[in-house]
């Protein structure tokens, strides 16, 4: 019986480590000396929140990390609610938001003695869609939408209008924890204590609204909302309803129409700041970064810049934190 | 019960004088025609998955392959690329690998060498038999629970591999315990009767000899371990990050948590890109199966 | 168990106390996978109780609604009947498609095919089961569905997320599991009974169908409730596929949610610690923890009770 030494298995094995390790290794090279002539900083940033002004902060953090490699941004979609709930919390840094901040929401960050700063970064147009499959949609009012998303609301078409076809609704629209969710219901729906609705529980709900996108590109009897980014970058697939508040024609959803408020479902964008996080220099550069690069930005996403006074204003109130220039 | 057999076959064969009727031949084609269209269907599956997978992503992977292993990811889906997520895999591999082979390996050789035979070796032999049928999206709460948040390390490196690692430890065990089993008795008495004591026998011989079977279903459990998302998600791993971990505690992403995301987006450019991560992935794992195969072909002991 | 060496002479006391040591590490490596199945049903209990502290457990046996109220845990619905729903069809689902293709794979493995046929076939099998789970929820929702369910089937009635396709998804991926136990209990069915059918006459086909199979069952059976338990858990191709919408439906061309795709929803969603929400997870996982550990019992039961005895 021969023996063939499988001592050599061990030596693989541990080639194979160290292969690997290398190959991770070769990777940390870029956190030394990124670009510029700006100081070097590091350090991790935290960001969660809403879904609807995640693209943004993508965004930002992607071209901030071409001067500051150093500094490791995190980007969550929690949505809006759950984003307050770990900003108060304490478990972030930064708060993405689709709506202001809540009294209730206010009053869990004063009861963790958590201060922060509120900026405005941008306006979005909330874009209520259909599938571009869809013939018979152009334009809905805030009556019919009220109709299709009230808890007890139309199933099929023909309720919504009689002229629509006899088929069924299939709506998609973001969950309970998204700033979307609430701002429609605000606008749309009302408040169910002052003759308002309550909304309906029975759709496909999502707090990622590339899901909601596929969803709603995928059936020719949708019907849904997001931000208006979501629905530039997937023109082709979907369209957009005209929305028209009593007595009104029905306003498309364009730059203009967002920039100038005639579109009715115009919403501002914020990112909420802990004043502890402001202390440390990587997060003010990455404010500061934030306030100067949006509005040069955000078309790319597929927003609308806010009237540059809310810029102006932000950096403002940066101006005290800042410790470095 | 070979009474069955009797039962069916002897009456009725004898009765029909045991001939092949042109209705047996029938069912016998159309039946050989089924198992034959029944094998291909899961072969025909597996080639056409594959096939829309490249036909999906390898225009988008072919077109610039350096640009899209070390790119970033980015809001233009042409532009994206996978290095952060890819580096992530490949240290999440490593530490899974450095938690989970000891501790594996060390209780294989206690059950297989040790361990009397009781109650409480048949509890853990079982209990190892279960955790390995257990969905990997609840050992994926069980590393929220205990090591993102209760141990408050975060989703980081550290807890994403220690998940990872308590995943693939009833794999990793069952593989070790049959390598160690398959080394013949005969190796062990001619060590014992030179005068050495078990543990030396078992760290001179049994283990070096068991060693290759094992080393092969650990990378066959790390492959396994790359390519799961479900874990890794609910700890909560990050998937928009932009730098690669430089400490244990950093937060990281992954391959499969990549292409989850990308497979979400709606923009067909996701989809591609999607398609041409997926080709990495697969490629990674064939690689590491193909080394697990030469392991277990070149090495193992043919007793 | 192993041999183990004779007690010898005092030469070796030294190597006994060092050994010792050796063995209570080794000891503790074993016992460590006790920690863990502890750490499992700890976390999932823990979180679990606070879960029905606040929501009724009555409730979560027998609502029909599933909908996670806001993060306050004002107003939501946690009944787990919808998902139970979901997580069936797509177990039922998959069986289907998986059962009869992994069996006939399996006979044709065991009974039929040569060796060399074999050493192609069965490496295929492994790489089906290797491929990851979010690639084939990838090709479920990029091919099964616009590709395959909605010619066949109309674009109308097919949603573009539905059961169909995450039954098919996971149908292939437990077809491996299915055929390679089945295989290996029909390799297991010794040769004696075979030809003894043989020499009465039998076909190829009437052994495989009326011996082997037969003889086979429980590790057929076995491989079958392990397949449902791996469907069961299942988590990406489902959430890719299937869709993020619970309800009560047999309709496997609507989107469902699983128990674990409803996991993964609420985990990207919103994971703040303390929530309801949050708590639900651990309900959820409980569940699944207790589903896939029945299954897996249940399996393990079958073989030890009703494996044949050959003599």
């Amino acid at each position: 019986m021969t023996r063939r030494t499988a001592g050599r298995g061990w030596l693989l094995g541990l080639a194979l480590a160290a292969a690997l390790v290398a190959a991770g290794c070769g990777g940390t090279d870029d956190n030394t000396g990124g670009g510029g002539g700006t100081t070097q900083l590091s350090g991790n940033i935290v960001i969660d929140g809403s879904s609807t002004v995640a693209p943004v902060t993508e965004a930002i953090a992607e071209e901030f990390r071409k001067t500051q490699s150093g500094v490791q941004v995190t980007v969550g979609t929690s949505g809006t609610g759950g984003g307050f709930t770990k900003f108060c919390n304490g478990e972030t840094d930064i708060s993405d938001a689709s709506r202001a901040i809540k009294d209730e929401e206010k009053a869990a960050c004063t009861g963790k003695n958590i201060k922060y700063q509120e900026f405005r970064i941008g306006l979005d147009g909330l874009a209520v869609v259909t599938s571009a499959q869809n013939q018979f949609l152009d334009t809905l009012t805030f009556k019919q939408l009220a109709e299709i998303f009230k808890q007890g609301g139309a199933k099929t078409w023909n309720q919504v209008d009689p002229k629509f076809p006899n088929e069924k609704i299939a709506i998609f629209a973001p969950d309970t924890e998204s700033g979307t969710y609430d701002f429609f219901n605000e606008e749309v729906l009302g408040d169910p204590k002052e003759g308002g609705f309550k909304p309906r529980s029975d759709y496909t709900a999502s707090s990622d609204d590339n899901t909601l996108v596929q969803g709603i590109e995928g059936e020719a009897n949708s019907w849904g909302y997001f931000g208006y980014a979501y629905f530039q970058n997937n023109k082709e697939g979907l369209k957009d309803i005209k929305v028209a508040k009593e007595g009104t024609t029905g306003i498309q959803p364009t730059t203009e129409t967002i920039t100038s408020g005639e579109y009715p479902l115009s919403r501002p964008l914020f990112i909420y700041v802990k004043d502890d996080a402001l202390k440390r220099a990587e997060v003010q550069q990455f404010v500061k970064f934030y306030l100067e690069q949006t509005p040069q930005l955000i078309a790319d996403v597929g927003y609308v810049a806010a009237p540059q006074e809310d810029y102006t204003q932000g950096l403002s109130k940066l101006q005290p934190f800042l410790t470095t220039s | 019960m070979s009474s069955l057999s009797t039962e069916v076959f002897a009456p009725s064969m004898l009765r029909r004088g045991a001939t092949r009727t042109a209705g047996t031949i029938a069912a016998d084609l159309v039946f050989s025609a089924l198992l034959f269209v029944g094998t291909l269907v899961g072969v025909i599956a597996l080639a056409t998955l594959i096939w829309s997978i490249f036909d999906a992503g390898w225009a988008r992977l072919a077109a610039d392959p350096i640009a899209f292993l070390t790119g970033f990811v980015s809001r233009f889906p042409a532009r994206a690329g996978i290095k952060v997520p890819l580096v992530g895999s490949a240290y999440l591999m490593v530490l899974t690998a450095l938690f989970s082979f000891p501790i594996g390996v060390g209780a294989a050789i206690y059950l297989e060498e040790f361990a009397p035979r009781n109650r409480v070796t048949n509890f853990v032999e079982a209990n190892i038999a279960n955790l390995a049928g257990v969905p990997s999206v609840v050992y994926g709460l069980l590393g929220l629970g205990i090591f993102a948040r209760f141990l408050r390390m975060g989703p980081s490196l550290l807890a994403g591999a220690l998940t990872l690692a308590v995943m693939s430890l009833p794999v990793i065990i069952v593989a070790a315990r049959e390598s160690i089993r398959a080394v013949p008795e005969s190796i062990r008495l001619g060590a014992y009767a030179l005068g050495a004591t078990k543990w030396q026998t078992v760290r001179r011989q049994v283990l070096p000899a068991a060693l290759p079977g094992t080393l092969t279903g650990t990378i066959l459990a790390l492959s396994r371990a790359i390519g799961e998302t479900a874990p890794l998600l609910v700890i909560g791993l990050p998937i928009v990050i932009f730098s690669l971990p430089n400490d244990l505690r950093d937060p990281v992403s992954a391959l499969p948590l990549l292409i989850f995301d990308w497979t979400s987006r709606a923009q067909a450019a996701y989809a591609e890109a999607a398609a041409a991560a997926s080709i990495v992935l697969l490629a990674l794992l064939l690689a590491m199966n193909a080394v697990a195969i030469f392991l277990r072909s070149r090495y193992t002991i043919r007793w | 168990m192993v041999a183990t060496p004779p007690e010898l002479s005092v030469t070796r006391r030294k190597a006994r106390t060092g050994e010792r040591l050796i063995v209570n590490a080794l000891f503790t490596c074993a016992v460590l996978s006790i920690a863990v199945t502890v750490g499992i049903i700890a976390v999932l209990l823990f979180d679990a109780v606070e879960f029905f502290r606040e929501s009724s457990f009555f409730d979560f046996l027998t609502g029909t609604v599933w909908a996670p109220g806001q993060g306050a845990g004002v107003g939501g619905r946690y009944g787990v009947l919808p998902l139970l729903n979901g997580t069936l069809l797509i177990g039922l689902g998959s069986l289907v498609v998986g059962l009869p293709l992994g069996v006939l794979t399996a006979i044709y493995l065991s009974e039929y095919a040569s060796n060399r046929i074999r050493g192609v076939l069965k490496p295929t099998l492994e790489i089906l089961a290797g491929i990851p789970t979010v690639v084939v929820g990838f090709f479920a929702l990029q091919f099964i569905t616009p590709s395959l369910l909605r010619p066949i089937f109309g674009e109308e009635r097919v949603f573009i997320f539905n059961a169909a396709a995450g039954s098919i998804a996971v149908g292939l991926m437990i077809l491996p599991i299915i055929a390679s136990i089945s295989e290996d209990a029909m390799r297991a069915v010794p040769s004696s009974l075979r030809e003894a059918a043989f020499g009465l006459g039998s076909t190829k086909r009437q052994v495989s169908v009326r011996v082997v199979v037969p003889a086979a069952l429980s590790g057929i059976a076995a491989s079958v409730i392990l397949g449902l338990s791996r469907a069961v858990g299942e988590t990406m191709a489902v959430t890719i596929a299937a869709g993020n919408s619970p309800k009560m439906t047999l309709n496997f061309f609507e989107s469902i949610q699983t128990l674990t795709a409803s996991i993964a929803q609420t985990v990207r969603g919103e994971a703040a610690a303390g929530t309801v929400r949050y708590n639900s997870l651990f309900a959820l996982g409980m569940a699944l923890f207790l589903i896939t550990l029945g299954m897996n019992l249940l399996s393990a039961r079958i073989v030890r009770r009703f494996r044949q005895v050959y003599s």
